[in-house]
């Protein structure tokens, strides 16, 4: 029963690789076994972010190929025996991955893990349509921001038409990350609301990531932020949106970092 | 959070700098001939193979890349059965092989 969940948002630089690393570490560290891939070819990036960049060898496309052998491409977490990195290729680029090739490492990995998640790269075209074709579960990855919003519907409108799932007839099951979130911004009106971006884009909302350097600080040491500091607010973020995926019923709140009595009284006062 | 943890939280910008250096230096020296790894791989095992049969998926290969050097690693699988003479053959032609390697590489490139 294994479910592929494609990370997606059309737009660039909005969190789709931080979201595939933390999500999948939160998942793995539930003890379910995990994958996450990158399909973002010649352009790779959660090998980086998942601190496994120096010991790459083999890649999505040698597998697609048959060069090697899906366990040997593989890359196993030092941190978390359940977590895998299956990563893209730096040195070809997409039009290396075929349809059939694409199809049959997907159905290996599902017999394998128990969760796939395929971290899309940005665009429209067909390296973000490869990533999402096979996918149960899609998370889209939104700022709020206008272009991102805007970027977040067109990939909802590709998710709908363009995957096995759509072409099945199926529907879709399409949640909303977003990411970034600074609720003081929001509160003052400076910032689209959760409720504006809901409201437009109109799936189901999974997490509420806040603004944090704890996400910049994970990723310059090369760890899931759910690994590197799992009681920050974005990581309880992700833990929270993992078990959502998982079918538990988490209350939706907006994490914030545990501060203080003194610091709770300094803020309201500033506030 | 330890001492240590704030000290490592102070640092992760010089550790995001290290690690891109590093990276960035082995992925500037792989671009010229990127099939590298696999080329050798695929020339260590035809030499074993030659010896002993050997399913191409009952080897591991990792590589590390470190500080101005990169470790392949080839852990391979022979099956029961290989005697100790076709091991000492093997040995022996491993070493002419690793051999031929030293000697050529000066003229680099063409040598794997």
């Amino acid at each position: 029963m294994a479910k592929v969940l494609v990370v997606t948002s059309g737009k660039g630089g909005v969190g789709k690789t931080t979201t595939t690393a933390a999500l999948g570490a939160a998942l793995a560290q539930g003890g379910q076994s995990v994958c996450v891939v990158d399909f973002d070819v010649g352009l790779r990036n959660l090998d980086l972010v998942m601190g496994a960049e120096r010991r790459v060898v083999y890649d999505l496309i040698n597998v697609v190929n048959g060069d090697a052998k899906l366990p040997q491409a593989l890359i196993k977490d030092k941190r978390l025996d359940t977590l895998h990195l299956l990563p893209a290729s730096q040195t070809r680029d997409k039009d290396a991955l075929t349809d059939v090739g694409v199809a049959r490492v997907m159905e290996e990995l599902r017999e394998r893990f128990d969760w796939v998640v395929c971290d899309s790269p940005a665009g429209i075209e067909r390296g973000a349509q490869l990533a999402m074709h096979h996918a149960d579960v899609a998370v889209v990855v939104t700022n709020p921001e206008v272009s991102s919003v805007r970027d977040s519907d067109r990939i909802i409108g590709l998710l709908d038409s363009k995957t096995a799932k759509a072409e099945k007839g199926e529907e879709m099951e399409k949640h909303l990350i977003l990411t970034r979130y600074d609720p003081m911004r929001a509160d003052r009106g400076d910032m689209l609301k959760t409720e504006d971006v809901l409201d437009i884009l109109s799936i189901p909302l999974l997490a509420i990531i806040p603004e944090s350097q704890e996400v910049l600080r994970a990723s310059n040491l090369g760890c899931p932020v759910t690994l590197n500091n799992p009681l920050c607010a974005p990581a309880r973020a992700y833990a929270d949106a993992a078990r959502r995926l998982k079918g538990e019923a988490v209350p939706m709140s907006m994490p914030t970092e545990r501060k203080s009595f003194l610091d709770k009284l300094f803020m309201r006062r500033a506030a | 959070m330890s001492i240590l943890g704030i000290f490592q939280k102070r640092n992760s910008g010089a550790v995001a700098r290290d690690r891109l250096q590093l990276i960035l230096a082995h992925e500037r020296a792989e671009s010229g001939r990127p099939d590298l790894v696999m080329q050798l791989r695929d020339e260590i095992l035809a030499v074993i193979a030659n010896h002993v049969s050997v399913e191409a998926d009952k080897v591991k290969v990792t590589l590390e890349r470190g500080e101005g050097v990169s470790t392949l690693g080839l852990d391979i699988e022979l099956p029961l059965g290989v005697s100790a003479k076709l091991d000492a053959k093997l040995a022996a032609k491993l070493a002419e092989v690793a051999a031929n390697g030293a000697g050529r590489k000066p003229a680099a490139k063409k040598a794997a």
